[in-house]
């Protein structure tokens, strides 16, 4: 098969999976939070309330496609889109099987980690797009944080390029050993925190505060472009899950066949059902607070994970 | 004429370009106003210079319509007062009411009203926590003190009929006896409420991010509570030792034997701490009143209908969940109250924001608001 | 402290000042002519009295009624401060200067009284809205809207 023919079977196949995670992600989030805060959650919708993100769905379609009149309107209809796409296209170098990513560049690691930060840029378009004062301060502010998180994450990414030897995402998850989990159990915190800030999720969601900017960046988005964003959003925790399972955890955890494969569905859901924990225990953070989380403890904590990374790799 | 903000001012920025002020309106219509309130906010970049609260989006007329109403019809008036409790809204006018009219309230109905007073005021804190919790982002915190407020809302249900607005305490009394059993309901709510609270405490209060946001926020000194009329948690909370049911009792307090929580930084972490250590004493309190309590006539004997005071005015205030409540009645030897006035705690803490809110960023702005913990129907009557 | 210290107190402190004392339902109230009313707040506030209570008016017909509710924590005594403003120059000096408290309660007595507060930092209506006119706490205040009950009850 032609490059071009797999590349598009490939997004064809991604934005699929994207759209069926959202779905599964919102419903696995209302029913997680509702048990949290000791209530039920969605139950009427479906067995257990499993079809009520398509019910929701639906409603979103049909609703009006509502401009603001005073927004720019081509970047305006635009910015979901910025946003949703790279975090769709990251999933292509995603480690699935031993040797087999769905494209498997000799640059993968790096692939992942840069193309989902171009979701900046729809993230602060949609903000300034809408020409609204709220949502400039949540586009601006969600500009900010996605950029300073990149940081700590790809110095955790890099450690383990450097235990591997190869900036493939394929090549790390192949050399996986068991004594990588101990040792890169910051690396994996400060990944795991990272990428909470780069989706905007959990005690890091200042740029869509609910609270008090009233959604933030995409306020003025309702109907199916605000479904795009939430698309975005859950679809990058499951590509970060993913990734995180995939090379932290080396896939399966090197175990053959269809254990490796169940041990990997399991340890991506546990990081993906980590990140909705965290979101409805902890307050949000305040964004001064944040950035210097992100400059002042983890940026550290990744420099040290890299330093003790190429120690090790140099001594083997 | 439409309401004129004040224009943009001009801040000179280092390089000589010239920068504006961003003026920001939140609310009225906003999650987090505590109800329906606006601050028309002057940010330079995202640091509050001013910070304007206008209120009135709930301004009623109650103390105009208190002037056309029997003393006795203007009880469910106070209920819409401060909605988040009742119960004491009705007993600071009940209270004002019968030191006009020289109505003697038995004992039975005092410990009742004040057995249902600590519980709103349960109910209340848990409704400010709440709420400011949910201002940080915490959810779940929200979630909680509504569990233990929905408890105390049933115990209310299953006494009066009503969950909300109460028109239980009456001029010379409470409106019905407790029914056989509503007590033990009420001591093993007691019981049950501490362990509640402290998981609460542990979730919210004593997580990182949630001392972060709120400690060193809004700090209000001593002097500048008592100066600008705060009073409640909110001032205790900076140290004021001041509550009235110790320091000015009445109904049966001076029986009671309870400490009263005073803060030490007056941030809005002490505000919000405050509240919650509070709960704890009303409980104490409830379980005292309950031991205490005999048998007798709820409400006042021979107590006319069409209550007629003699001509003159009285004041008298009780210890809200807010504050210090008090109603100025004014009479002419009518039936009607010539004038009205009430006193509202969540007016005068508001008041403060102007002052407490400037130097901080926005989101710290809408952290203060909640610890002020306002309730617009008692701000705008 | 009781009635009777208290206006011995007063008494003692201020006799230029010489206003009306009286008691009412078991509250000390003090009575002074508009004139006087900076000076003795301020004799008030040097006392003890450090909180205000509230300011608020009753519309009597031929005058308005100003009142102040005091409270002393120090003394253990609370008071009624009064004056009286003509129903047709209905000015009265701002105690903002001595209690910062009163800054939206004499907002509030503005707005629905329509007493002017001399002296105070920022007089404008704070329930009602900018554009209202009227003031509708007067007793002679009309409206369409306004509902009579009854009298009989």
């Amino acid at each position: 098969m032609s490059g071009f023919v797999w590349g598009l079977v490939v997004g064809l196949a991604s934005g699929l999976v994207i759209a069926v995670a959202a779905l599964i992600g919102v419903w696995a989030e209302r029913k997680i939070a509702a048990r949290i805060q000791m209530r039920y959650g969605p139950q009427e919708a479906g067995p257990a309330g499993l079809l009520q993100t398509l019910a929701d769905t639906i409603k979103l379609v049909l609703k009006e496609d509502i401009t603001p009149t005073q927004a720019d309107v081509r970047v305006f209809r635009v910015a979901p889109f910025l946003v949703f796409v790279p975090i769709a296209a990251s999933l292509a170098v995603v480690p699935f099987a031993a040797g087999w990513a769905p494209f498997n560049i000799a640059s993968g690691a790096l692939f992942f980690l840069a193309v989902p930060s171009l979701s900046v840029v729809g993230v602060l378009l949609a903000g300034w797009s809408s020409r609204n004062t709220y949502a400039s301060i949540g586009g601006v502010r969600g500009a900010a944080q996605m950029v300073s998180y990149e940081l700590p994450r790809t110095l955790t990414v890099l450690s383990l390029c450097v235990l591997a030897g190869t900036v493939s995402t394929v090549g790390i998850h192949d050399a996986f050993r068991w004594w990588w989990l101990p040792l890169n159990i910051v690396g994996f915190l400060v990944y795991f925190i990272s990428s909470l800030a780069e989706l905007n999720r959990g005690p890091f969601d200042l740029p869509e505060a609910e609270s008090e900017l009233v959604a933030g960046y995409f306020a003025d988005y309702s109907g199916i472009r605000w479904a795009i964003f939430m698309m975005a959003e859950y679809g990058g925790i499951v590509a970060a899950s993913l990734f995180g399972a995939a090379l932290f955890f080396g896939g399966g955890l090197g175990l053959p066949g269809v254990f490796g494969a169940l041990a990997f569905m399991a340890i991506a859901g546990f990081i993906a059902i980590a990140m909705i924990w965290v979101k409805w225990t902890f307050p949000r953070m305040r964004s001064d607070q944040l950035m210097n989380l992100a400059w002042k403890v983890l940026t550290p904590m990744a420099l040290v994970q890299l330093l003790i990374a190429g120690v090790v790799a140099a001594w083997l | 004429m439409p309401l004129e903000i004040e224009s943009r001012t001009s801040i000179e920025s280092e390089e000589g370009l010239p920068v504006e002020e961003l003026v920001v309106n939140v609310g009225p219509s906003h999650p987090s106003t505590h109800g329906v309130g606006r601050v028309v906010v002057h940010l330079d970049g995202e640091i509050v210079v001013r910070a304007d609260p206008v209120i009135g989006y709930l301004h009623r007329g109650i103390e105009k319509m208190a002037e056309n109403r029997t003393y006795l019809q203007v009880v469910p008036l106070t209920d819409r007062l401060d909605y988040v409790g009742s119960m004491y809204a009705n007993w600071a006018y009940c209270r004002a009411v019968e030191r006009l009219a020289d109505i003697r309230v038995p004992e039975r109905a005092e410990y009742l009203r004040v057995i249902v007073c600590e519980l709103q005021r349960i109910a209340s804190h848990m409704m400010g926590v709440g709420a400011s919790a949910a201002d940080t982002g915490a959810f779940t915190m929200f979630i909680y003190a509504f569990d233990v407020r929905e408890r105390v809302i049933e115990l209310f249900e299953t006494l009066c009929g009503a969950r909300l607005t109460y028109n239980y305490v009456r001029p010379g009394g409470v409106s019905q006896d407790a029914p056989e059993g509503w007590t033990d309901d009420v001591l093993a709510f007691c019981a049950a409420m501490p362990e509640q609270l402290s998981e609460m405490d542990t979730l919210f209060f004593g997580n990182t991010i949630a001392r972060g946001r709120l400690k060193g926020i809004g700090v209000l000194s001593a002097e500048d509570a008592v100066s600008w009329g705060a009073s409640g948690p909110t001032a205790r909370a900076s140290g004021v030792n001041w509550d009235l049911r110790k320091h000015d009792p009445y109904s049966v307090y001076p029986r009671m034997e309870f400490d009263v929580v005073v803060g030490e930084r007056g941030d809005a972490y002490d505000r919000g701490r405050v509240k919650l250590l509070e709960c704890y004493e009303s409980a104490s309190i409830i379980v005292q009143a309950i031991s205490q309590m005999t048998r007798g006539a709820y409400k006042a004997d021979g107590l006319q209908r069409l209550i007629t005071p003699p001509a003159g005015d009285a004041y008298d205030h009780i210890e809200s969940a807010r504050g210090s409540l008090g109603v100025y009645l004014v009479s002419d030897g009518s039936p009607r109250p010539y004038r009205m006035k009430v006193r509202s705690p969540a007016f005068c803490n508001l008041s403060l924001l102007p002052m407490l809110a400037v130097g901080h960023t926005l989101s710290d702005l809408v952290v203060i608001l909640g610890s002020l913990d306002p309730v617009f129907g008692e701000i705008d009557r | 402290m009781n009635y009777e210290d208290l206006k011995s107190r007063l008494t003692q402190l201020s006799p230029k000042l010489s206003p009306l004392f009286s008691q009412e339902f078991g509250d000390a109230v003090i009575g002074v002519e508009r004139g006087a009313l900076m000076a003795t707040a301020r004799e008030l506030a040097d006392i003890g009295f450090d909180r205000l209570g509230m300011v608020t008016a009753v519309d009597r017909g031929a005058y308005f009624v100003v009142v102040y509710r005091l409270h002393s924590r120090s003394l253990s005594t609370a008071v009624f401060l009064k004056t009286r403003a003509p129903r047709d120059e209905p000015v009265v000096d701002s105690v903002c200067a001595v209690w910062p408290a009163a800054n939206w309660h004499e907002r509030e007595v503005f707005d629905l009284f329509g007493i002017t507060f001399t002296g105070h930092p920022d007089l404008r209506r704070i329930l009602l809205p900018e554009h209202w006119v009227g003031h509708p706490l007067r007793k002679d205040y009309e409206d369409e809207h306004i509902i009579r009950r009854p009298d009989y009850i």
